[in-house]
């Protein structure tokens, strides 16, 4: 059992929790994630730890589906049943010079801890986050203080520039800035097209891939995707591969198989779909 | 012994044999001829003293046998139904000269269950050795048996278990009508009144790592991580929506009761034609599963005959009678797809037998120009798997050989470092479930006399 101390919405249908869990907070590094079980009914998902303290982890959720709705639901002081972790390959963090932090969605909140490492390694951090309009811009604070330079996209123009990452990271390019390495997370179509602009540029691209897990300890096969023409399983070989080599249309397909059900499991237990 | 109805059995999760009732296995047990040197005995690879354990049931003293069984496996349920023993001890047994032997596995079900229902327990043995932990990694057949025998001889053991449930492939990988949860759940608290203690959510390797543990005061430790990363046959197509290791479907299923959607969270999507490739239990398992979620036609793809098959005779024989199709001698060379990223048919070739290979088996060779297309909507890969990774990468100082196995002494199951030794699956790669207790016990045996040698 894995006390809830904080269960807050940030931002919409966007929620950060912490959990006192203190085995995964003593390891837990940037890039690895937990797998979480609400209840004896529970399924499994995975979660990104975007923050850790002595005893605490956190992680941070949007609703898309009964899992993530159903965390919503769980006050602080309540219990989560089971917490597994910390999981995959942590982030492979050296100094390497300049470091270009790109994050979408939800995945700016699992961006934070690696903007963070990369920092602390001595590199110079630019970091492009993305949202659809400017309520959904979260960690906002955290990312300007670790960073050295930051920019703001959003789909409607509310907050910085209107657009997506992939535009402020052209510009960036464009400019002459000298990047070698882009670090991407977010949806798999932001970080296809982020690394669709590196390639042709010669620049290291990693991405963190939020496929679709089971066990999430190297059973079930279910994360696998092809990486450079090899079945890889992001669970335990992942979940960071080369954002050149990821098959990126294939993930894609995979993370849809579960939709017809997710939506019938929704519209039974009344639950709406963010 | 007594079965569901095929017809019936196929729209649920229970359990297919029902078990003797005490008149069959007192009528059994009396065909027992109790031998000096019992050549079953002698074939049980947690030593059971079996012609001991029928007589008592012979003399209606079940609490007996139920003891006699438990002095030696900690598993009675378990291996009541699911220990192959016409390969083991009723393979053995005398009157199987005859082509009748003795129905061990179902009389050793009739003791475990009696002693279930009537609670019966086993004091823990004097503790002699106080104060020395063991730490046992994995809480699967090989884990449960050495932490369980490592707890009768008085040390403190602590299960480490990566999942949310103890029991490793015991309740993710065999379904629920095969080995109903309830009784691994049971001979879980057996082994927890015997004092082992049980972590899950501990993933040795990331959690925690081998280093730490000694560093925590753990003077030995077992490994029985099992087999992890599923095969697959390296075909074009296998990424494509709906093809599911057996790993994948069956924990879905078993360990996360998919076929109790949505009032259980993890769903499951499956077509209505159903190919599984492979030939051992698993693949028997996964098409029995698939038929109890609503498929209307299910294959079974294998490339030998049905004599070559692994599995055990009873769970062809079961998967067979619940009207499963077998497609035997017949390759899968690549899955199509439907433009969409699903399935929509498997390509194959028909093989034939040529000479025995390595294992002794006539060897399948494809019969050229013969691919044929099978109409399938979904496939279940159950050809197999490897050691799980985890913790092997997170400990490169074990030597592993051949397919990441970790090298052992086979006697002792000891490894290359002192103080660790392993067993089942992480050592020997995709075995039964009797064998990974056989490897269990000879560990726990070993780590007894390392211990005391070293105290």
């Amino acid at each position: 059992m894995f006390k809830i101390l904080i269960n807050k919405k940030i931002a919409p249908a966007i929620y950060k929790m912490e959990l006192e869990a203190p085995f995964v907070a003593q390891k837990a590094m940037a890039g690895q994630f937990v797998m979480v079980r609400i209840d004896e009914n529970g399924e499994r998902i995975p979660l990104t730890i975007a923050g850790r303290g002595e005893k605490t982890i956190a992680i941070v959720y949007q609703t898309v589906g009964v899992t993530t709705q159903r965390l919503t639901e769980k006050k602080a002081g309540e219990y989560l049943l089971d917490v597994v972790g910390p999981l995959g390959h942590a982030t492979d963090v050296k100094k390497i010079g300049t470091v270009c932090c790109i994050g979408g969605g939800v995945g700016i909140a699992e961006l934070y801890p690696v903007v963070k490492a990369y920092s602390e390694a001595g590199n110079r951090v630019i970091v492009i986050i993305g949202a659809r309009n400017k309520e959904l811009v979260i960690f906002k604070d955290e990312l300007k203080k670790t960073s050295h330079e930051m920019f703001i996209t959003t789909d409607d123009g509310t907050e910085g520039e209107k657009g997506f990452v992939s535009d402020a990271l052209k510009r960036l390019m464009a400019k002459g800035e000298k990047i070698d390495l882009v670090y991407a997370v977010g949806p798999a179509v932001m970080m296809k097209v982020v690394s669709d602009l590196t390639k042709p540029a010669g620049i290291m691209t990693m991405v963190s891939l939020n496929t679709v897990l089971v066990d999430g300890t190297g059973m079930c096969g279910s994360c696998r995707i092809e990486v450079g023409e090899e079945t890889k399983f992001a669970c335990v070989d992942g979940p960071e591969f080369d954002g050149h080599k990821v098959n990126f249309n294939e993930l894609m397909v995979r993370q849809g198989l579960f939709k017809e059900q997710e939506k019938h499991a929704c519209k039974i237990k009344g639950v709406l779909q963010g | 012994m007594k079965k569901q109805a095929p017809a019936e059995r196929i729209k649920n999760f229970k359990e297919v044999a029902f078990g003797m009732s005490q008149e069959e296995a007192l009528k059994e047990a009396s065909r027992c001829l109790v031998c000096k040197d019992a050549r079953c005995s002698a074939k049980c690879p947690v030593e059971i003293d079996i012609p001991r354990f029928i007589n008592a049931i012979k003399n209606k003293e079940f609490d007996d046998a139920i003891k006699t069984i438990k002095e030696k496996n900690n598993l009675p349920g378990v291996c009541g139904r699911v220990c192959p023993q016409e390969d083991r001890c009723e393979g053995a047994c005398i009157l199987n000269k005859k082509g009748n032997p003795i129905n061990i596995g179902a009389l050793e079900r009739f003791a475990a269950d009696w002693g279930l229902k009537n609670a019966s327990r086993v004091t823990r043995h004097a503790s002699r050795t106080k104060g020395t932990k063991v730490a046992v990694i994995g809480s699967g057949p090989a884990g449960l048996t050495c932490a369980g025998d490592i707890a009768k001889l008085g040390y403190i053991v602590t299960v480490f278990e990566a999942l949310h449930a103890e029991g490793g492939v015991l309740v993710y990988g065999i379904p629920e009508f095969r080995l109903p949860k309830n009784i691994v759940k049971k001979e879980v608290e057996y082994l927890e009144s015997l004092g082992v203690v049980f972590k899950g959510n501990f993933i040795v390797g990331k959690t925690i790592t081998l280093k730490e543990l000694f560093e925590q005061g753990y003077k030995a430790v077992f490994i029985g991580t099992g087999a992890g990363l599923p095969n697959f046959m390296n075909i074009s197509g296998e990424n494509l929506n709906r093809v599911y290791s057996s790993n994948e479907l069956l924990t879905r299923v078993n360990l996360m009761k998919a076929y109790l959607f949505p009032e259980y969270d993890t769903p499951i999507n499956i077509g209505k034609k159903i190919a599984v490739v492979g030939g051992g239990n698993t693949a028997m398992d996964s098409a029995r599963v698939c038929l109890r979620l609503g498929a209307e036609k299910v294959y079974i793809v294998y490339r030998r005959s049905e004599k070559e098959m692994p599995a055990r005779k009873e769970e062809i024989e079961n998967t067979k009678e619940e009207g499963i199709e077998f497609m035997t001698l017949a390759l899968p060379k690549k899955i199509l797809g439907d433009g969409k990223g699903f399935v929509k048919g498997v390509e194959c070739i028909k093989m034939e037998l040529g000479e025995p290979d390595s294992s002794g088996r006539r060897r399948p060779i494809p019969v050229p120009c013969s691919e044929f297309i099978l109409d399938a909507d979904t496939v279940i890969m159950a050809v197999g798997q490897s050691p799980n990774p985890v913790f092997l990468r997170a400990t490169p100082e074990l030597k592993t050989g051949k397919w990441d196995k970790i090298e052992i002494d086979n006697e002792t199951q000891s490894t290359n470092i002192q103080g660790v030794y392993a067993g089942g699956d992480a050592t020997s790669g995709d075995d039964t479930v009797i064998a990974a207790m056989g490897s269990g016990k000879r560990a726990a045996r070993a780590i007894d006399n390392y211990l005391k040698n070293r105290l």
